[in-house]
């Protein structure tokens, strides 16, 4: 099926769980030509590589390679919570009729429970219960003698085309990063990028980027090696980032590596007292925090209630309806952090103030001590 | 064009003629500053950015946003992800002024003249 494909889009989540396992995506990619599109729950695919692509790609496959996807359904699938169809919502295909889909995924084997998430339910063409990166090269030898050579030059003219489109991708990327650039609160794009050009030149680690900052760092940031990017929790929960942040600071201050988190406020909230743990043990993490003083997941579900009786949704004093601020007081992340030890500085709301607050918190981390940054941000 | 979008296009044109006496009316005596207040209040930030610049979680509206028409087509009869907003939580008049103040937004600055976004 994929040796015949006119256009197979592979698509990652959970794939890669060694080194070895970006290398050998990297190879059944170029081998198809394929363009991948890394859902980023790991490092899995080079974010510069040409064949790296949007979630939009799938709208043109006739052939999708899942590999260890935590939601095949939402992959090919639009949900519109807007309470049509008796309130069920809208449901809208992301693919064209007739697509195949293929699954290789360890998930079907850790059935563990009588109650357990699997997301909504996704007809496949071709599920194989199985560890995508164990597979790999099996998959990859079986492809490389089922590829016609009548289908060679057709596969290499995808390769060209993908290459375009890359580079047309990343032009729009940063025209849409550049805009409200000087905003202050900071805009979630140039908080991204006075971070990454602050550690590009060390041998960095981005150990989690909660509390959405609009996935700039997976749009910008040259992920290549398979620690520089170690995904998310999985879920959709919020405290993982702060706890999840100081472990993988702790794994990698003995590699040598420097640890650099993107920390949400709501995120930090829910577990704080992971600061003092990592200022005992002299953890050394660079926490920026993307503090943009709400819990914005829900405030849209609030207002479509509003609005669906026909009232204004509560703001009252606060900037959003009630329940999803965290302000009035606005809490004061570096005097918490501080507290237990770290160094710390803040709030931080213009962008000009930003890099030279970043140059002294990197000093600060190499030199063997946790830092943390209070920045404020735009909502998203 | 998706199905969505074709719909809001097509409302905006047949709502057109009627609403242009309204909303000329209210765009005329429109206030960016006004404008930025009745964004800031009513919430349009916390998707679009105060600047109105989008995220993953709402559409870019500015610099040059669409027009007012087209605006107020939307924003009374969307199906998509935002709910619709009737004159009762949003007036006309907020609304012109917030078109008002989508309009004083400057343009971006280039990005090719941003150290910052030159990775590769």
């Amino acid at each position: 099926m994929l040796a015949q494909a006119q256009n197979p889009v592979i698509v990652v989540d959970r794939s890669a769980r060694t080194p070895k396992g970006v290398g050998l995506l990297i190879e059944l990619a170029e081998l198809l030509q394929a363009r991948v599109v890394d859902q980023g729950n790991r490092m899995n695919f080079p974010r510069t590589h040409y064949l790296n692509s949007p979630a939009s790609v799938v709208s043109g496959a006739d052939v999708i390679l899942g590999l260890e996807l935590s939601d095949f359904w939402a992959t090919v699938n639009q949900y519109t919570d807007n309470g049509l169809h008796e309130g069920t919502g809208t449901q809208v295909s992301k693919v064209k009729p007739g697509t195949k889909l293929i699954s290789i995924n360890a998930a079907e084997l850790i059935t563990k429970a009588n109650y357990q998430d699997f997301q909504r339910y996704q007809e496949i063409d071709v599920s194989m219960p199985a560890d995508a990166e164990a597979t790999m090269p099996a998959l990859i030898e079986a492809l490389r003698s089922a590829i016609p050579n009548d289908k060679k030059d057709l596969i290499a003219k995808r390769g060209e085309n993908a290459k375009k489109a890359y580079a047309e991708e990343w032009a729009k990327t940063q025209a849409q990063a550049a805009v409200a650039w000087n905003a202050s609160p900071i805009s979630t794009a140039r908080l991204s990028m006075e971070i990454y050009h602050a550690v590009k030149h060390l041998d960095w680690s981005l150990v989690a980027s909660e509390g959405n900052v609009s996935n700039w760092p997976n749009r910008l940031w040259p992920f290549e090696k398979h620690y520089q990017w170690l995904g998310r929790s999985g879920g959709y929960g919020v405290g993982y980032g702060a706890p999840a942040s100081v472990g993988a600071a702790l794994a990698n201050r003995d590699l040598g590596r420097f640890s650099v988190s993107i920390q949400s406020d709501g995120d930090l909230m829910f577990a704080p007292g992971v600061l003092w743990t990592a200022a005992h043990h002299k953890i050394p993490l660079l926490s920026v925090m993307h503090n943009n003083r709400g819990y914005h997941q829900e405030v849209m579900h609030l207002q479509r209630l509003a609005n669906f009786r026909n009232r204004k949704v509560n703001n009252g004093n606060d900037m959003g309806p009630i329940g999803t601020s965290i302000q009035n007081p606005d809490i004061e992340y570096h005097k918490l952090a501080e507290s237990m030890g770290w160094w710390a500085k803040g709030p931080i709301k213009r962008p000009e103030d930003l890099g030279p607050a970043l140059k002294e918190a990197v000093e600060v981390v190499k030199s063997g001590h946790p830092a943390l940054l209070n920045v404020w941000t735009q909502p998203r | 064009m998706n199905i969505v979008s074709k719909k809001i296009t097509s409302i905006a044109f047949q709502l057109s003629a009627v609403l242009l006496l309204a909303l000329s009316q209210s765009a005329q005596a429109a206030s960016a500053k006004e404008g930025e207040a009745a964004f800031m209040k009513n919430g349009c930030w916390q998707c679009h950015g105060t600047q109105g610049q989008g995220s993953i979680a709402g559409l870019k509206l500015a610099p040059n946003p669409k027009p007012l028409a087209y605006l107020n087509a939307f924003i009374r009869n969307t199906v998509g992800p935002m709910p619709p907003y009737s004159e009762k939580i949003l007036s006309n008049e907020d609304l012109a002024n917030i078109h008002a103040y989508l309009e004083s937004i400057p343009a971006s600055p280039d990005p090719k003249t941003l150290p910052l976004l030159q990775v590769k």
